[in-house]
């Protein structure tokens, strides 16, 4: 059946929790309101207040008390309401939920997932913007993963919440109705009519680690991920470029042999990702492959990505990295 | 009327005295043993107020039970809880030793604290866990965690549960209920509360015991801790152990020299108490007392076991650096081994002899476990915890890209 993002998240939390009394969904707004962004909607209703429920507004307090009941045998699920907001809790992810198995040797560990929607292209100014992966990629013990389409945002979210480690889930908040491709002037194709809105009504993972090639291609491989899978798309075709478009999906476990293999066979790399530039993911992504694939490139690596600064309100679209930036940095890429 | 501006000034708390000063607690009220009243279970916590105020104690100036929080424990309960501090204070010379010997990095010790948390070992059943910080040591010896283990993760050696990869006593032991200790402050608080709201989610009976320093109750944790503990009424009890001091900085700098930490808990109505923390036989009752409200579904208790950090705050401070010398000796609650002792001698049931005789014995006990401990190796020599352990269960499967730096480091 068709879904948007948010209706495979919500139906994902349903199935997660019809199949485990052990699975937990809460955060702010997210009992009786069913959230913000409505990815929680009926779920207190069907399943009570004590699976389903609404915290003070506290992000510390939300993660570090996830952190504990994980520990006591619970699987947490919690909403941090914009990733923009998560860095109170930061210290609880990463001093806490990404070592717990590791300092204990094994005595206790913290299955759990930490939702957010993170990304641009809402007028959401610096606080309701921001893309903070890498904040997270750059943590040992956790899992970062990142769907671009409501099939593997269910899939995806199943496979986190299966998980036996901490796994940071960003939902890429211009993407929960429809494949924006970066085109803000022109109207967007609903997910309800679009093929990727496909998505089984049954339980179902799509496994962490494994990248998908959206689009195959020879001349040029585009590694990313999130909203940027469709700008990405719209940038090649504007180019008249032939590119094989990646799209990570996890970021880490990283899928390095899907990516290696398309850049050996392309020669050429593309990076493109909404957040800032310096020691983005992209940086990460770049330093793979011209260590694993330098004798078949024939080019630069390149990056396309936000620009350094803070994310701005009135000129979102000159910051966002749209398709006619992707279109260039191909063709730039293409004439090396 | 106007007047100019007056220039504003920045108020810096500063203790009453510093090295070069003689100690003085005359500010410092201590109500008098058996004095405290005790509340019906369910009190609220606004009938409640003046008692985070006030100190519960039980144990008088001779060594006497008074008052109403006087539980009637056996003599052999005693005994043991005597043994207990005993065992820890003996531990901790030990360890301070292998440290100035080189044998481990680091040690931090309870010393003069040792009634906090062997009392409270005691009134919590199998099952129930503790959030602990670096200086609730007593929690696991009380809970007759063998003390080989303890020292096998301070010195890192081949058998140290946690396989190297932690500094000394931040220990990790789930069937003893004591859970992993972080090592950055206050973050273990809100788990607690976490860890209650689970086994109430659960339908469970069992309890947390969260547990927090003076200093770092300046931490947003503990905020938050507060507001989900109050709001979800929370299944936990929120320790406060106030030692008077944050390595160097006085208790005055957290609670900005008014109120009191237990006073802290009014603002979210949470019943709230203070408790003699050097007198073993209160700080039992009133455990008792917080974890059987737990236990009935009555929410979280806060309570501020008023003590004093008899040692430094680790082996890498010395805090005749910052203290007035004697402030120890003059700290007005006592010494927590010497107090139990002495009750029991007033009660028959022990004498100086046997109690050196046991310091002995105890004393014995230790470096048997050390000695076994040293046998396997220590952080310096002989067997030591693997390198290839570095790269275990960072994640449950190790990804390809562990599996390749694993390789990389030759393990």
């Amino acid at each position: 059946m068709r879904m948007t993002i948010i209706e495979a998240i919500q139906n994902a939390h349903d199935l997660a929790m019809a199949r485990d009394d052990k699975v937990v969904v809460f955060g702010e707004d997210v009992g009786f309101f069913g959230g913000v962004f409505r990815c929680t909607a009926g779920l207190q209703e069907k399943y009570g207040p004590s699976r389903c429920f609404d915290t003070p507004i506290s992000e510390l307090g939300i993660v570090g008390s996830a952190i504990g009941m994980a520990a006591y045998g619970l699987k947490p699920v919690v909403e941090i309401q914009f990733a923009d907001y998560v860095y109170p809790a930061y210290d609880q992810i990463v001093s806490e939920a990404a070592r717990l198995r590791h300092r204990s040797g094994g005595d206790f560990t913290c299955p759990l997932v930490i939702r957010m929607p993170s990304g641009g292209g809402i007028y959401g100014g610096q606080t309701h913007s921001q893309s903070p992966e890498s904040l997270f990629t750059h943590v040992a013990g956790l899992k970062t993963v990142m769907p671009s389409n409501p099939r593997d945002a269910k899939g995806l979210l199943l496979a986190a919440i299966e998980d036996p480690d901490p796994v940071i889930f960003l939902e890429p908040k211009r993407l929960y109705n429809g494949p924006f491709d970066g085109h803000h002037d022109r109207p967007i194709v609903p997910w309800k009519k679009h093929d990727l809105g496909d998505v089984a009504k049954n339980y179902y993972t799509t496994p962490l680690g494994k990248a998908e090639i959206v689009r195959a291609g020879s001349k040029v491989t585009i590694l990313t991920y999130g909203t940027m899978v469709h700008v990405a798309q719209a940038g090649a075709n504007e180019a008249g470029i032939d590119a094989e478009i990646i799209d990570l999906r996890t970021l880490i476990p990283l899928d390095t042999e899907t990516i290696e293999a398309s850049v050996k066979k392309t020669g050429r790399c593309v990076i493109v990702h909404e957040a800032t530039k310096t020691c983005g993911f992209g940086a990460e992504l770049s330093a793979l492959v011209q260590s694993s694939c330098f004798f078949y490139l024939e080019a630069p690596v390149t990056r396309v990505t936000g620009w350094d600064t803070p994310y701005p309100h009135a000129q979102e679209w000159d910051y966002f990295p749209g398709p006619a930036r992707v279109a260039q940095n191909l063709k730039k890429v293409m004439e090396v | 009327m106007h007047k100019d501006p007056q220039p504003l000034s920045l108020h810096v708390p500063e203790p009453g005295c510093r090295p070069g000063d003689a100690p003085d607690f005359s500010d410092f009220i201590i109500p008098k043993a058996g004095e405290a009243r005790k509340p019906a279970l369910d009190a609220s916590a606004q009938s409640m107020r003046d008692m985070a105020f006030s100190i519960v104690r039980v144990l008088n100036k001779d060594g006497k039970a008074v008052g109403p929080w006087v539980e009637n424990l056996s003599v052999d309960q005693l005994k043991s809880g005597l043994r207990h501090m005993m065992l820890l204070r003996a531990f901790d010379a030990r360890m301070l030793i292998a440290q100035r010997q080189g044998k481990t990095s680091f040690y931090m010790q309870s010393l003069g604290e040792e009634a906090v948390s062997c009392a409270f070992r005691m009134t919590l059943k199998d099952g129930d866990m503790n959030f602990p910080t670096y200086r609730q040591s007593g929690l696991l010896i009380a809970g007759g965690y063998p003390m080989q283990m303890m020292m096998n993760q301070i010195y890192s050696n081949a058998e140290d549960p946690l396989k190297g990869r932690q500094m000394p006593i931040l220990y990790s032991a789930k069937d003893y209920g004591y859970f992993s200790i972080s090592g950055n402050l206050g973050t273990q608080y809100i788990q607690a509360v976490g860890w209650a709201m689970g086994s109430a989610i659960a339908g469970d009976t069992k309890i947390a015991a969260a547990w927090i320093g003076d200093g770092s109750t300046s931490a947003s944790d503990f905020h938050a801790s507060m507001v989900f503990a109050s709001a979800y009424h929370a299944p936990v009890v929120l320790n406060v152990v106030n030692n008077q001091w944050a390595i160097s900085t006085f208790q005055g700098m957290a609670r900005g020299e008014v109120a009191t930490f237990a006073a802290r808990g009014h603002g979210f109505g949470i019943p709230s108490l203070r408790v003699d923390g050097n007198d073993y036989l209160a700080v039992h009752a009133v455990a008792k007392w917080a974890a059987d409200r737990a236990r009935a579904g009555l929410g979280p208790t806060l309570i501020e076991h008023v003590t004093y950090r008899a040692g430094g705050h680790s082996t890498s401070d010395d805090p005749s650096s910052y203290r007035a010398k004697g402030e120890g000796h003059a700290w007005p609650l006592g010494d927590p081994i010497e107090r139990l002792k002495t009750h029991l001698i007033m009660l028959g049931a022990w004498s100086e002899e046997r109690q050196t005789q046991a310091e002995t014995e105890i004393m014995d006990e230790v470096r048997e476990a050390q000695k076994a401990a040293e046998a396997i190796g220590t952080l310096t020599s002989g067997k030591s915890s693997s390198s290839r352990d570095i790269f275990e269960e960072v994640y449950a499967v190790m990804p390809p890209h562990l599996v390749k730096q694993r390789k990389e480091a030759g393990y």
